[in-house]
């Protein structure tokens, strides 16, 4: 392993711009002329817009232009859409109901997008909006999934009379009545995933921005698939065609899935800059960005496992119903459920799995993908099942865990996936050793000497990354493909850019990215360009989410690089006047086998170039290769974590006294970064785990809307984690990775609740075990206590 | 509109503002000082942190005219002559940041509440001294580590300088 290569913890080379303040993101940017956009937000959340009376605010100071769903309509422009269609179980396709940028007739939640108003200052924007007079018919709201199915509820989108998105359903019902039918035990469990807001540090902004010179819309957006918006701004809301708008995603303040997705903000804006002949700026505030960004998570969730009289798990029944709040978001529909039920088998070899999935539509902001995407929700279910299971049998849940765990690979899951390759006991074995396991006991005594309650929670978890075959993927209804591009030019002095269709957001990229050059082309790092979030340099690219950068963003530039070291060989054959099949290429040199003869990787690409050692008919002058990858199966990885908590039963406080993670993630290429995704996904989960939640009233208003109603985790909330890796590296990729974005939200839901149980000796407690619920629930361990 | 005079990373600046601008937006909007970031709007998150007159305060809650007269320091000040802050060299050497948002406010914390405690940081020090910055990337293991560097870093800084 070099200094830079492969696996080496390089320091990144993005970081000088962030810590000098020189970083560039969208609400940094501002073009000549610009105006301000505003939008005034619905403050019901559900009702019909009677009338719309603008006339005052248009006559105030510095007001450009105030548009509303009308003007849309006008010129034609389409609505938003939801990219994956799931079809219900009697084959029907799901019932998506209109999404209009600016809303044409109803609103349907709160923060829905009633008008703009574009002014020549942020603040006169705002002034007009308030002197803006709508008449609104209020409806009644549905807030939550039961009162969205109760009969005769309000109904959000006609589409939709029962508020129905889809009742989907996978796996094999039968084998798995007959699993239940033998099972000698039978667990179940009530389970309810709390809503979660993102939250990423940057608020949404976004500069539209008409050349009327050149007909070319410029979007920049804080987005983490600018290639994607283009293509949906373009070919279905109706923008400009494809040639005619670029989009742009500069640097990008976390995501963490809530930037995938197409809003009615940039579209607007970018719709409205050639509309008032100036580019349109919005940039979100907190509370807006808490009332309109797509929300994680929100199931309800029934789930039972069958077992036999060994404890050998049989069958599992899941029934989950999902909120997908009042729209159908870009990629909604498909977190309840493909991006959820196939991952309900975890690690286990689990014969029959059938999981039914009710999405409903209520008068909340819409739910979308999250930081792991239905995989969090998956694992949380699999992995209280499987600690309660142990717990009836008396069973110690990790040699319970580790009796069910698949051993061998290829695995067949009976919900679609084919885990390629694991180890998952041996994550377990690592996991225990770190967090010294043995010596539990012994502080639990400890602290229940000081009136103390002490638990511990395992989570072993498994994701499908690395997201994903395109044909695969179609085939369950996904409306695009989900292959990467790379293009690796190679200048004629031998420095490389790399224009990448993954974008980074804090993952580092550009470091990682140029470690996986350097290695392979033996050039310096500093030599090495990687390049992205920009339509008009790269080609097409499907973005960062489902932490595919690595296992396919990189493999394309895998297989690129191999492409231009194969032109660099017949480069170098010219040049050195050997044949081809004699050139070797290591370290940064090509030459001839067996002779001292070669030529550097810069030679060779000047030489590639000027072309004067070649005749044009031979071979083409230049140096620059495109690949397009497309993996061929997911990838999968999996890991054990372990939560220690005390519990103070007298204040309800929960601090987490030791965190171990010990994740299979394949290859790492920078183990520095890949522990830092693991922390960061690590306190997201503990925050969902702990003090996390949106809530909507029962009329539909959210009563956490900013940082003093919605708990961020804070530093003085979580532990230090340690961190251990094992390896299996992925056989379907090229570079051998698996990912590791999403790893740590996924896995530690579990084991904190788990971990919370534990200590408390009973299983009624749900997310966010805030101290006030687990006040209460220490109160019915002391009154069991009692009892016993 | 009034009149504000001011001192920015050591140049003075006179403008004509809004009275109800806040000093965050007179940094990022007037003097183009992009660093100093703004991410909650109540004063909760920290990115907007910098310093005036050597204390640390969040500059989305201060109004700009409120600082007539006053010495501020954003992140594009923090570095002198050249090298980057000693705080700045831990946040990279620890991989103290990801999407790099909140770490400006995170850094001008970071020399601040060295100034305040000291060089000598324990963990749970730091961790309770950080409890006004939020990080939504990094969960904050490795921003502690930063401080702590940094706080030593600082010290041997001043030490040298000595």
């Amino acid at each position: 392993m070099s200094a830079t290569g492969i696996g080496a913890p390089v320091r990144r080379t993005e970081d000088f711009r962030f810590i000098t303040g020189k970083g560039q993101y969208t609400d940094d940017i501002n073009r000549a002329g610009q105006a301000h956009a505003y939008f005034l937000r619905s403050p019901h959340a559900h009702a019909e817009i009677v009338k719309i009376d603008a006339s005052k605010a248009k006559a105030m100071d510095g007001v450009i232009a105030i548009l509303t769903g009308d003007d849309l309509a006008a010129d034609k422009i389409g609505g938003l859409i939801c990219g994956w269609m799931i079809h219900n179980k009697d084959g029907s396709p799901m019932r998506a109901g209109g999404h209009p940028a600016l809303a044409q007739g109803k609103v349907r939640y709160v923060g829905d997008h009633v008008a703009v108003i574009i002014a020549e200052t942020y603040q006169q924007a705002k002034d007009a909006a308030e002197a803006i007079d709508v008449t609104y018919k209020t409806l009644s709201a549905v807030a939550d999934i039961d009162s969205a199915l109760k009969k005769g509820a309000p109904v959000v989108h006609d589409v939709a009379p029962d508020n129905t998105v889809f009742n989907w359903h996978l796996g094999d019902k039968a084998a798995t009545d007959a699993a239940f039918a033998k099972a000698k035990q039978i667990t179940k469990l009530d389970l309810i995933n709390n809503r979660l807001v993102p939250n990423p540090m940057e608020p949404r902004a976004a500069v539209g921005d008409y050349d009327a010179g050149t007909g070319v819309f410029t979007l920049h957006t804080t987005s983490q698939n600018p290639h994607v918006a283009r293509l949906v701004l373009s070919a279905f809301i109706g923008i400009a065609p494809e040639h005619k708008l670029r989009v742009i995603a500069p640097d990008v303040g976390g995501g963490f899935g809530s930037k995938i997705f197409i809003y009615a903000e940039e579209t607007v804006c970018v719709w409205a800059s050639k509309k008032v002949g100036r580019p349109v700026k919005w940039t979100s505030d907190r509370t807006e960005a808490f009332l309109s960004d797509a929300h994680g998570r929100d199931h309800v969730t029934h789930a039972e496992m069958a077992l036999d009289d060994k404890g050998r798990i049989l069958g599992l029944r899941v029934n989950t119903k999902a909120n997908l709040g009042a729209y159908l978001s870009t990629f909604s529909s498909s977190v309840p459920t493909y991006l959820y039920a196939p991952l309900l088998s975890g690690q286990y070899n689990i014969p029959a799995i059938y999981c039914e999935v009710d999405a409903v539509y209520t008068n909340t902001a819409p739910v979308d993908a999250y930081r792991g995407a239905g995989r969090p929700e998956a694992t949380f279910v699999i992995e209280r099942l499987v600690e309660v299971a142990a717990r009836e049998r008396g069973e110690d849940p990790a040699l319970f865990r580790r009796k069910n765990f698949v051993t061998q690979f290829p695995h067949q899951t009976p919900v679609i996936m084919a885990y390629d390759v694991g180890n998952y006991s041996a994550s377990l074995d690592k996991a225990m050793d770190m967090a010294d396991v043995k010596n539990f006991g012994k502080r639990k005594k400890d602290s229940e000497r000081n009136g103390k309650l002490r638990g511990l929670g395992y989570s072993a978890y498994i994701e499908a990354c690395g997201i994903a075959p395109s044909q695969a993927v179609g085939s369950l209804g996904a409306g695009v493909g989900l292959w990467e591009s790379a293009e690796v030019r190679v200048n004629p002095v031998g420095t490389v850019e790399v224009l990448t269709g993954s974008h980074s957001h804090g993952q580092g990229h550009e470091t990682t990215f140029a470690q996986l050059v350097s290695d392979r082309l033996g050039i310096p790092l500093d030599q090495v360009a990687i390049v992205h979030g920009d339509t008009d340099k790269v080609q097409f690219g499907m973005g960062t989410y489902g932490s595919r950068s690595g296992a396919v963003g990189m493999s394309a530039i895998a297989q690129a690089l191999d492409k231009v070291i194969a032109k660099g060989k017949k480069v170098a054959a010219y040049a050195l006047e050997a044949a081809e099949g004699d050139i070797d290429f290591k370290d940064g040199r090509f030459s001839v086998k067996g002779t001292d003869k070669s030529l550097a990787f810069g030679e060779v690409a000047l030489q590639a170039y000027i072309a004067h050692k070649f005749s044009g008919q031979q071979l083409e002058p230049g140096l620059k290769e495109t690949a397009f990858y497309d993996p061929t199966n997911f990838t999968f990885p999996a890991g054990v974590h372990i939560c220690e908590v005390e519990i103070d039963p007298d204040t309800g406080v929960t601090r987490i006294d030791r965190w171990t993670a010990v994740d299979d993630f394949g290859v790492v290429i920078n183990p520095m970064i890949v522990e830092g995704q693991v922390h960061g996904g690590i306190a997201q989960g503990v925050g969902q785990a702990l003090l996390e939640g949106a809530h909507y009233n029962k009329d539909g208003q959210l009563v956490t809307a900013s940082y003093m109603d919605y708990t961020m985790p804070r530093a003085d909330d979580l532990p230090s984690f340690a961190v251990g890796m094992t390896s299996t590296p992925c056989p379907s990729n090229p570079l051998g990775i698996k990912g590791c974005g999403e790893a740590g939200a996924i896995a530690a839901p579990p084991a904190v609740i788990n971990a919370i149980t534990d200590a408390l000796g009973h299983e009624n407690i749900s997310m966010p075990a805030t101290p006030q619920r687990v006040w209460q629930a220490a109160q019915q361990s002391q009154r069991k206590l009692a009892a016993e | 509109m009034a009149s504000v005079t001011m001192t920015v990373n050591g140049k003075s600046v006179t403008a004509t503002i809004d009275p109800r601008m806040l000093l965050s937006s007179f940094l990022r909007e007037h003097l183009r000082l992009t660093g100093t970031h703004v991410g909650c709007d109540t004063s909760q998150c920290g990115a907007c942190v910098v310093h005036v007159d050597g204390r640390a305060i969040k500059s989305c809650t201060a109004l700009a005219i409120s600082l007539d007269g006053a010495q501020v320091t954003t992140i594009e000040g923090l570095a002198a002559d050249g090298h980057l802050h000693p705080m700045q060299e831990a946040f990279r050497e620890h991989h103290g940041l990801q999407c790099g948002f909140c770490t400006p406010g995170m850094i001008m914390s970071a020399v601040d509440i060295v100034n305040r405690k000291g060089a000598m940081l324990d963990e749970h020090t730091i961790r309770e001294e950080l409890e006004g910055n939020i990080c939504r990337c990094t969960g904050y293991h490795n921003i502690v580590k930063a401080v702590a560097a940094g706080a030593q870093a600082m010290a041997a800084t001043k030490v040298a300088a000595e």
